[in-house]
């Protein structure tokens, strides 16, 4: 006989875990498995009142260190923030380094510019860019400075320095109690800043403070000047190896700025007096007239000397060794001129720019222009590019960029292109980077926005193409020499 | 929980790494976790640049006393989803950095 057993059993109960082990995790389950014990330990030995204020210090120091777990890790999240803007900007970043049109190829006598990264940043969004000053020493940094071109609307300003590497925010940021008009970055300690503000005070700022405030202000330095402050420029060091740099104002003086031990002393350099415009008082007393100035740019090669463009447009030639006359001066343009640029390579040629919708080129001695350009709108800014010696570029307020390049066709722009929107706003400032194929333009909105040159715009003459960097100047010599001589007239 | 941990105060940071074995989780009852427990402990400390030997130790003193089938891991940084039989798990800390899970699944 056969019996049939049959048993049927469940399975054991299951249940699923999951988790993550590593190194912080394990770390925070052991400091609070600590705390608990200690509490414990507390309890157990009945101290009832430490135990309130007890937490609340314990939650306080934690709170510090946090703060200064943060800062340890400052340097490794900048670094993190420019990894996250490059792989945001991934395409602009290529564009910068690769991109080169094509098209260039078929079109001979034109190139163009390529809109790149456009910096902005919120507290400056009402104010204009009024200057962008590149650093010699960091090929990527570059400051900008906001305020207002407008009389009646003055308000607050700002001096931003930008990195290429992080468009989005900038790498220090400073804001003052009056529109920031002109910046300069000193050549040889580019922690050294110095700016020029609307109320006629000049200050220099120090990158390497941790704090954000200016190293010294000239607010109450008897003489200083009393009006808009157009153009700083940082001069070598003087004898006594101060840092010192110079000013020019509206109210028509250049002021040489000592920096000692963190204090301002000023000297007066020149003042721009119009000996021929009679302006008399009530009782026939004469006031002396002083021009308002409203750029200068300093000889490439000979520091003491320096041209000033005035606001009625006269260009005085200056040293600043003779206080009390001019080298020469003559009259350039109708209205007030707004940039003079010295030639990279020929050094005796510069560009004026002014609000006549018109460019100028001059050379020194000469009165009369060798080149004019009219382009149909006020221009705001003239600059020489840094690799040739004939190329130059002119911002008009309407919003469009100009770019002549004289070996290539003396008459017309190589360039003329739209970069900013004209509807909105109105543009202000160019500059060249000295180390790459790029454009710095400023516009009323805050906004300065990087430009790629296209090749034809970079083009080097045949002979330069293996040649070195002092054959390379000579070159760039020859070649502005071959234009002059074109465009001069034979001495009679 | 045994205290028995060494506490390393680095200079001017006062930093505590506690290494006592800390049980983060576990459904065994008492004595065989407290026994599964410093079983870990003992195997961590014999092979404690070798976690795959540390893990074997465990895993067949495991299977020997409680039956099996038992898996472990040993390590340093893993995620994990398991599942296991009720009662039988112990997921624990040891040495300040060291992760160690044993379970029992057929």
């Amino acid at each position: 006989m056969l019996k049939e057993a049959a048993v049927e059993t469940q399975p054991p109960p299951r249940s699923t875990l999951s988790s993550n082990v590593n190194a912080w995790s394990i770390y925070d389950t052991y400091q609070s498995n600590f705390e608990q014990q200690q509490q414990e330990k507390l309890q157990a030995q009945g101290k009832a009142h430490p135990k309130p204020p007890a937490p609340k210090p314990v939650h306080v120091s934690l709170e510090r260190k946090d703060e200064q777990e943060i800062i340890k890790v400052s340097r490794q999240s900048r670094t993190v923030e420019r990894i996250v803007n490059q792989n945001t900007y991934d395409e602009i970043a290529q564009d910068f380094k690769y991109y080169e049109d094509a098209s260039d190829e078929f079109k001979e006598k034109e190139g163009t510019v390529l809109p790149l990264w456009r910096f902005s940043f919120d507290p400056v969004k009402k104010l204009a860019v009024t200057d962008i000053c590149w650093s010699e020493t960091y090929s990527d940094l570059f400051a900008a400075t906001f305020g207002s071109y407008n009389f009646l609307g003055q308000s607050y300003g700002q001096v931003c320095l930008y990195s290429l590497k992080n468009p989005t925010y900038p790498e220090y940021h400073l804001s003052t109690s009056s529109g920031v008009m002109c910046v300069d970055i000193h050549q040889t300690y580019p922690h050294l800043v110095c700016i020029g503000m609307y109320n006629g005070t000049v200050s220099v700022l120090s990158l390497q403070t941790q704090g954000r405030e200016p190293v010294c202000l000239s607010k109450t330095v008897k003489g200083r000047h009393a009006d808009s402050v157009n153009k700083v420029r940082w001069g070598p060091d003087n004898m006594d190896g101060n840092h010192n740099f110079y000013s020019v104002s509206a109210d028509g003086r250049v002021i040489n700025w000592q920096l000692v031990q963190s204090e301002l002393r000023l000297t007066e350099v020149t003042s721009l007096g119009m000996p021929e415009v009679k302006n008399e008082g009530p009782d026939g007393t004469v006031i002396p007239v002083r021009g308002c100035g409203s750029t200068f740019a300093f000889h490439r090669t000979d520091p003491s000397v320096f041209l000033v463009g005035t606001e009625e447009g006269n260009v005085y030639r200056c040293s600043t060794t003779y206080s009390s006359s001019f080298l020469s001066a003559f009259s350039a343009h109708m209205q007030s001129i707004y940039s003079i640029s010295w030639n990279f390579y020929h050094t005796g040629i510069f560009a004026t720019c002014s609000a006549d919708w018109t460019v100028k080129i001059w050379q020194q001695d000469v009165s009369s222009p060798l080149f004019v350009f009219d382009l149909a709108a006020p221009v705001g800014d003239v600059a020489w590019a840094p690799y040739s010696s004939t190329v130059f570029a002119a911002s008009t307020i309407d919003g469009r960029i100009h770019i002549f390049d004289l070996d290539i066709d003396k008459y017309r722009p190589i360039c003329c292109q739209a970069v900013i929107d004209m509807k909105k706003t109105r543009m202000t400032r160019v500059s060249f980077s000295l180390a790459h194929p790029i454009v710095l333009v400023g516009d009323e909105r805050g906004n300065v926005t990087s430009l790629k040159l296209s090749p034809n715009l970079r083009k080097k003459p045949k002979e330069a193409k293996n040649a070195d960097a002092k054959r390379l100047f000579e070159i760039e010599q020859e070649k502005i020499e071959k234009l002059l001589s074109i465009v001069r007239e034979p001495a009679a | 929980m045994a205290d028995d941990g060494d506490a390393k105060k680095d200079e001017g940071e006062k930093k505590v790494v506690h290494t006592y074995p800390l049980c983060r989780q576990s459904d065994m009852p008492e004595e065989m976790r407290t026994e599964v427990m410093e079983l870990c402990v003992t195997a961590c400390e014999k092979y404690s640049s070798n976690n795959e030997s540390a893990a074997r130790m465990i895993k067949e003193a495991m299977d020997k006393k409680y039956g099996a089938p038992w898996h472990t891991v040993v390590g340093e940084a893993f995620g994990f989803e398991v599942s296991h039989e009720c009662k039988h798990l112990l997921y624990m800390f040891f040495g300040g950095n060291m992760g160690i899970c044993v379970w029992k699944c057929n």
